[in-house]
């Protein structure tokens, strides 16, 4: 069970400090061009003071879109191999949602299941999460209908929730309970605070575990193709999705170096499951789109029993022709709640 | 609207056509490109000032050619598309049933010949807004405007959404997917966002109908349908001619004058 | 500026005449300067411009691109299609803030081998008066974490 305290707006001034003073690096929404995205800040105020979520979701801090895996160099009868040291900053992560927050657990559980990566994990365990509460919503969001909730504290070390004069924080880890004890007279005693009266109301869509029962049944069904007629194949729901893990391994090289870097995939390209003989068993979207689905509500739930969606709606925002995945799931499935 | 669907819901009945792609209502106040299939669902499909996509990018899809004939709800930037890509051979005519959308008015074509001369009617520019965008970079010094794309490309992931929602970009397989050899690198480090942005901009110079379909698709907000526009301008300048505009094709580097006039070459 | 630094350019020739040009300099016995490394194409309609634009990324300073005078392709006209694509990208490439004074275009014939050497000398001078293409230099790796 959470210890929960109040944490006054000046009180997050001097939290930032003493965090910035044990050497850790703060990111955090920011408002750039009409964008909200990540990054570094030194206080409160460098904070967007009113988002909804950021464009891109918070994984790049642990799985970054492109990152080094070893390199080498070669010469007359001699090659060298560099393995890459993991470039893992201690990071707070602030002001992130609590569905975004919730999303590494989804990433964890592939970057750790038969293989503990080395450049993921080094990055978690220098990673502090501060979660954000969040008190609006939009039609895309649905993580109720996810297992999540709009003030749930699953994934955060210490989640805010904002009230009159500062926030109500709850300390959820040891890693929150280690950034408390960095700047303890900050956090004051404090309860009592009905949480669900003020954080944003999202109303549950469908029933999910309906959803991971029927999929099964349904995947020869037309429902598919119809839907992803419309999908043009880009990544973009993929690359803002909180806990979309999928990767590509790149060689770049010439004849003296060359290096190995991890990009982001996604399973919406064409080419993602195109064989070296040239058949691809995924040869139409409809398929592509229907391998998103069930990876994140079938296959997730029944590898590692979670699901791979929070319910951040990212994807929805994200597409250039609104493929609306709560709606899609609702369509195919007839799980509305 | 009601004409269009009206006619749209015809020939559907008729079974002239497979589907009629509009839009319809989509998240919020956004409208999506919708594939309507039956008589029934004509009804869904709507007509005002938040329909921004250029649907001429589903036409050459093989999925979509496999349904059979469409009608395409078509305002102007997916009429010019629609005529470029008849006149590149994407399309014959009379594979599909154009209802030509221009404020009130519509027209049914199924030519290249009938789109030429229905676009010839009309004025192709640029809007304020877009013209704003590229005066401010024209006026920005050598080094400002190599900060500006820098900047603003170390956002893009390649995820190619600027690619895909271009009616212009239907190759089956695209130069950023040929991999032996590599040409452009995969990754979306500096120097792969770089050579992707400026292959896109020179493949599409003198085809770009100017839509900003790739600006708006873009999930990160990086304004890359400024880098066509700015070839797209350039080649109606340097050569006098734009794209979506002919039914024969005039594409500019694909032919010469032999008084092409520069003033750079020593 | 460092004083040791040597500009690297790469200069794309058509085999026709700027190559041959090229050659002409060299049995002419007119000295020029050493840093230019010419690669040959069949013609200026094969040289694409990304690759230019490697040869920028593998570490030229500058870059030459060179062929037959108007009129005088050997192949009859892929000099021009040539130029009309450099017309087109020397506008994306200013458009995108890359220096242009890295980046020449020319004419040389296969009978001016005075004109290649001035051309080079003239490049080499003003590539290491810009000095190192740095700003260039800093995109590649950048964005890997």
């Amino acid at each position: 069970m959470a210890n929960t305290y109040n944490l006054s707006h000046e009180s997050l001034n001097s939290l930032f400090g003493a965090l910035r003073k044990d050497g850790r690096r703060i990111m955090a929404p920011v408002e750039a061009g009409g964008r909200t995205e990540l990054a570094e800040v030194e206080t409160p105020a460098q904070v967007a003071s009113d988002y909804l979520q950021t464009i891109l979701s918070a994984k790049e801090v642990a799985f970054p879109k492109v990152e080094r895996l070893l390199s080498y160099t070669i010469a007359p009868g001699q090659v060298d191999l560099k393995d890459t040291e993991p470039k893992a900053v201690p990071t707070v992560l602030f002001g992130v949602r609590p569905c975004e927050a919730k999303a590494f657990g989804a990433l964890d559980a592939v970057f750790n299941w038969d293989y503990r990566d080395k450049f993921f994990n080094a990055r978690i365990e220098q990673l502090a999460v501060i979660g954000l509460s969040c008190t609006k919503a939009d039609e895309a969001c649905f993580c109720t209908s996810v297992g999540g909730g709009p003030a749930d504290a699953t994934g955060s070390d210490i989640l805010l929730t904002p009230k009159e004069g500062g926030y109500l924080a709850e300390v959820c880890t040891e890693k929150g309970a280690a950034i408390l004890n960095l700047a303890p007279d900050l956090f004051k005693p404090g309860n009592g605070v009905d949480k669900a009266a003020i954080t944003a109301k999202v109303e549950q869509a469908f029933d999910q575990p309906a959803l991971t029962t029927k999929l099964p049944g349904i995947f020869e069904s037309e429902v598919w193709t119809d839907q992803a007629l419309r999908c043009i194949g880009c990544g973009a729901c993929a690359f803002v999705c909180p806990t979309c893990v999928c990767f590509d391994i790149q060689e770049e090289a010439d004849p003296k170096k060359g290096e190995r870097l991890r990009c982001w995939d996604s399973c919406g390209f064409h080419l993602f499951t195109l064989h070296a003989s040239g058949h691809n068993p995924r040869e139409v979207q409809g398929a592509r789109w229907r391998q998103r689905v069930y990876h994140k509500f079938s296959y997730y739930p029944e590898r590692y029993d979670m699901l791979g969606c929070v319910g951040c709606g990212k994807c929805t925002r994200a597409c250039p022709v609104d493929m609306n995945l709560k709606e899609h799931l609702i369509e195919a499935a007839g799980v509305k709640a | 609207m009601e004409a269009v669907n009206q006619r749209a819901k015809e020939l559907l009945e008729k079974g002239e056509i497979k589907a009629v792609l509009g839009y319809a209502k989509g998240t919020g106040h956004v409208r999506r490109p919708h594939f309507a299939r039956k008589a029934g669902q004509v009804d869904q499909l709507v007509l005002d000032a938040a329909c921004l996509q250029n649907l001429a990018v589903y036409v050459t899809k093989h999925e979509v050619k496999k349904l059979g004939k469409v009608a395409v709800i078509a305002l102007p930037a997916t009429q010019r598309a629609i005529l470029q890509l008849m006149a590149e051979r994407q399309l014959r005519d009379g594979e599909l049933v154009i209802l030509a959308v221009d404020g009130e008015a519509v027209k049914e074509l199924d030519s290249a010949a009938a789109l030429e001369e229905h676009l010839a009617l009309k004025a192709q520019g640029l809007d304020a807004k877009d013209k704003a965008l590229l005066a401010e970079l024209d006026a920005m010094s050598r080094e400002q405007r190599w900060v500006y794309w820098q900047n603003e490309l170390s956002r893009c992931m390649k995820c190619y959404a600027c690619r895909n929602s271009c009616p212009m970009c239907y190759c089956g397989t695209c130069t950023m997917d040929c991999n032996r050899p590599q040409w452009v690198p995969v990754a979306s480090h500096g120097i792969g966002n770089l050579e992707y942005h400026a292959v896109r901009t020179m493949h599409l110079a003198g085809r770009c109908v100017e839509c900003g379909e790739c600006g708006r698709a873009c999930p990160v907000g990086i304004p890359v349908h400024l880098l066509t526009f700015a070839a797209e301008e350039s080649i109606h300048e340097q050569f006098g001619q734009r794209a979506g505009a002919k039914a024969k094709l005039d594409y500019a580097l694909s032919t010469f004058k032999t008084d092409d006039k520069e003033s750079f070459i020593r | 500026m460092d004083e040791k630094f040597e500009p690297k350019i790469t200069a794309f020739v058509c085999n026709w005449c700027t190559y041959a040009g090229a050659d002409l300099t060299g049995t002419s016995r007119i000295k020029y300067q050493s840093n230019v490394r010419v690669l040959r194409v069949p013609c200026t309609g094969r040289i694409d411009y990304m690759m230019v634009l490697k040869a920028l990324h593998k570490g030229a300073d500058g870059v030459i691109v060179s062929g037959c005078h108007p009129n005088d392709c050997h192949y009859t006209s892929g000099n021009y299609h040539a130029r009309r694509r450099w017309m087109v990208f020397k506008k994306m490439m200013e458009v995108m803030g890359v220096d242009m004074r890295r980046i020449t275009f020319s004419w040389v014939s296969a009978a001016e081998g005075a004109r290649w050497a001035q051309l080079v000398n003239e490049v080499t001078d003003q590539v290491r008066a810009l000095g190192p293409y740095a700003e260039f230099r800093q995109i590649i790796g950048a964005g890997i974490e």
